[in-house]
């Protein structure tokens, strides 16, 4: 049998989710923000909820989020997804309502609307996107940036007497009593990825069955930002983020 | 400032604040989002003890800062919902970002704000020392903002709804700009009647833009400021500038006392407005035709009608519970064809009639 | 023999050139083209066509979803 055979709708495997529009995504090549897309549009459109769904796009690289996955968005400013995403469940409790962060909006500049939005309960799901990095802007440090890590304003290294420690913002965020589900996965493998799919599956359904707030930590590489390739990138989130972000649920009740 | 309304109506006896939050309610509002703060706080507290959530079906919420409540009303007001906040001047500087981001996105919004005395944290007491914050654009880039200065608490309950019909008009955030005298006084005040929410099939007829969900047969709304390119940037710019353009002709409101043979003409808005009718009085008592334009929309600014008293009058007073702000845009209006004085008090102090009327005799009526 | 079979189609124009796939591949399919796309980048490609088993590890760690998998049972 040729490989020209074996091409025919019958076979079909896997495929470019309908919900992930055509046009080509602007994320660097080999960035996670891609499979994370791809998940999202996967899991929308399995569960049939394009209709339903409102994201809530953020400040940094996944700022044109809502050119790449057929559905309505919402663009936040800088760390206010979380406040926008409280108002658009609030008053339309029957969709389906998530944030798509990184680390720099989460954990930095929006800390408070992401707490409170998290203390309170609201009933939406965080995807938070940790690179460690700030990608959007050329590399600077993040929140996240880990102990001796080099970005364009540490330059030497982050240290910790002049920048603090790094945040583990979804570990605080476990402790709070209106989370529901605290995970944190990665998507270097396929079985990653597969876990990390499940896991965004759970937060949505748990958005639609008013459980609580969901939060999907993906342990992410920004291989520009870093300055490596993109397999390389992946065997140093392994070696040096895993250890500081260890995977796995936090919290599922 | 009258409260002429119909004997048959039902007058209630309310603060400013109060009658803000009655109003809201009755006029459909979705959702109002809020966060603690002196002299404003009566708007959520009212709200809250009205409970509106069992009635109507509004939201009501206690965030947990301005920044939040400003974004929790670009959130609702993007999925074409009936959305407002309210705060007093330290609590609307933190807003700026966020009314810029409204405007940005060309999102209906009603923002109140009860002043206070500033700069920073400043004095509870009543002010309108933020005029140029509104009217000139408190946040980042090119935009302007419908701005309305209720000077009765009827107004402040009037203004609620016409805020919110200005909002989605013209896809603009719109501000309630009252002081701490309009917000805690007491008056008789005749409530706007009921109005239902918009149900979902209404707001997708009217705000076809809505973040409601895509169906199957439409492309997907977008709620965003962004733009990279530098025309495309431009085409918003002049979007925006053609509408504020058009809101300049079409919805300039203002009241004039005494105006017709004014040989003097007070210009001042709100609480200053009220105090100088008085002052007009004591003027006209003596003998000094005087005449008091109160705008009622800053912006749109009362330009055309200024400038016409400039061709009739010998001089203006400006009358303002600050160091002058307004007073630059009566001069621009008037263009140097009569002298434009100035009168202020500070700090939260209200000036009194006497204070007005001396200050229009010694600088105006040499 | 191989019980299954596989192939994949990479759409050209979206590829990035990252070179994921090609590290994902249990089966050493894939390598990156000596052609480039109109962007530039240098595209993945079935190298070894045979051995491909069609398990899909290229496309779950696509981050451009540019690849489509197809599978046959022998």
């Amino acid at each position: 049998m040729t490989t020209n055979d074996i091409i025919n709708p019958a076979n079909l495997v896997y495929a470019k989710p309908s919900v992930l529009n055509d046009v080509p995504m602007h994320y660097c090549p080999g960035c996670t923000h891609g499979v994370i897309h791809k998940l999202i549009g996967e899991i929308i459109g399995e569960m049939g909820f394009q209709e339903k769904t409102i994201g809530i796009a953020p400040v940094g690289c996944a700022v044109f989020a809502y050119k790449y996955l057929d559905i309505d968005w919402q663009q936040a400013a800088h760390g206010r997804a979380p406040a926008l995403a409280t108002a658009v469940k609030r008053l339309l409790p029957d969709r389906l309502v998530f944030t798509y962060q990184g680390d720099g909006d989460l954990a930095a500049i929006g800390t408070a609307e992401t707490i409170h939005a998290c203390n309170r309960g609201e009933n939406i799901a965080i995807i938070f996107i940790n690179n460690g990095i700030y990608g959007m802007t050329g590399g600077q440090m993040a929140p996240t940036t880990l102990h001796g890590m080099k970005s364009s304003t540490s330059p030497n290294g982050r240290t910790v007497p002049l920048n603090g420690y790094p945040l583990d913002i979804t570990k605080l965020l476990a402790q709070l009593d209106g989370t529901c589900y605290v995970t944190r996965q990665s998507a270097h493998t396929v079985a990653s990825v597969r876990k990390t799919k499940k896991a965004i599956q759970k937060a949505f359904e748990n958005s639609m069955l008013g459980k609580g707030t969901s939060i999907v930590e993906v342990v992410s590489t920004c291989n520009s930002g870093w300055k490596l390739s993109p397999a390389d990138s992946n065997t140093w989130m392994v070696e040096n983020m895993f250890p500081a972000y260890p995977l796995g649920d936090l919290k599922d009740i | 400032m009258n409260n002429k309304k119909k004997d048959t109506e039902e007058v209630r006896l309310m603060k400013g604040n109060e009658a803000i939050a009655h109003a809201a309610i009755r006029c459909g509002c979705d959702g109002y989002f809020g966060y603690p703060i002196t002299p404003q706080s009566e708007i959520m507290e009212t709200l809250m003890e009205l409970e509106p959530w069992n009635t109507t079906g509004m939201v009501v919420l206690q965030a947990e800062s301005e920044t939040a409540s400003i974004n929790m009303v670009y959130g609702g007001a993007g999925c074409g919902k009936k959305s407002m906040t309210s705060s007093s001047s330290p609590g609307v500087s933190l807003m700026q970002e966020g009314i810029s981001y409204l405007a940005g996105a060309e999102l209906p919004a009603v923002i109140v704000n009860v002043m206070r005395g500033g700069p920073g944290l400043g004095t509870i007491q009543p002010s309108q020392a933020d005029y140029f914050q509104t009217v000139k654009g408190g946040g980042h880039g090119d935009y302007k903002m419908i701005t309305l200065a209720p000077a009765s608490v009827q107004e402040m309950a009037d203004h609620t709804v016409m805020a919110f019909d200005l909002a989605f008009k013209y896809l603009t955030p719109v501000m309630i700009l009252a002081d701490g005298v309009i917000g805690q006084m007491m008056e008789k005040v005749v409530l706007p009647p009921f109005q239902p929410r918009l149900t979902e099939e209404e707001i997708k007829i009217k705000c076809p833009w809505a973040t409601l969900g895509k169906p199957a047969n439409r492309k997907p709304n977008y709620i965003y400021s962004l733009q990279l390119e530098a025309e495309e940037m431009e085409d918003l710019n002049l979007r925006l500038q053609s509408r504020y353009r058009t809101i300049e002709k079409n919805e300039v409101l203002f009241e004039e006392f005494d105006c017709e043979d004014a040989e003097y003409l007070i210009v001042a808005f709100g609480t200053s407005a009220r105090v100088c009718q008085k002052a007009v009085e004591m003027a006209r008592a003596q003998g000094i035709k005087a005449g008091l334009l109160r705008p009622i929309t800053l912006f749109p600014f009362p330009t055309e009608q200024i400038s016409h008293y400039a061709n009739q009058t010998k001089g203006m007073l400006t009358v303002e519970m600050s160091a002058g702000q307004m007073v630059e845009d009566v001069r621009l209006a008037v263009n140097g064809r009569v002298p434009v004085e100035f009168y202020g008090r500070m700090g939260g102090i209200v000036p009194s009639p006497d204070d007005v009327f001396e200050a229009l005799k010694k600088l105006i009526v040499k | 023999m191989a019980k299954v079979k596989g192939a994949i189609v990479v759409n050209v124009e979206r590829c990035k050139g990252c070179n994921l796939c090609v590290v994902a591949c249990p089966s050493k399919v894939l390598l990156l083209n000596n052609e480039a796309n109109s962007k530039g980048y240098n595209y993945s490609y079935m190298a070894d066509p045979d051995s491909c088993v069609g398990c899909s590890a290229c496309a779950y760690v696509c981050p451009d979803a540019c690849i489509t998998v197809y599978r046959v049972k022998l």
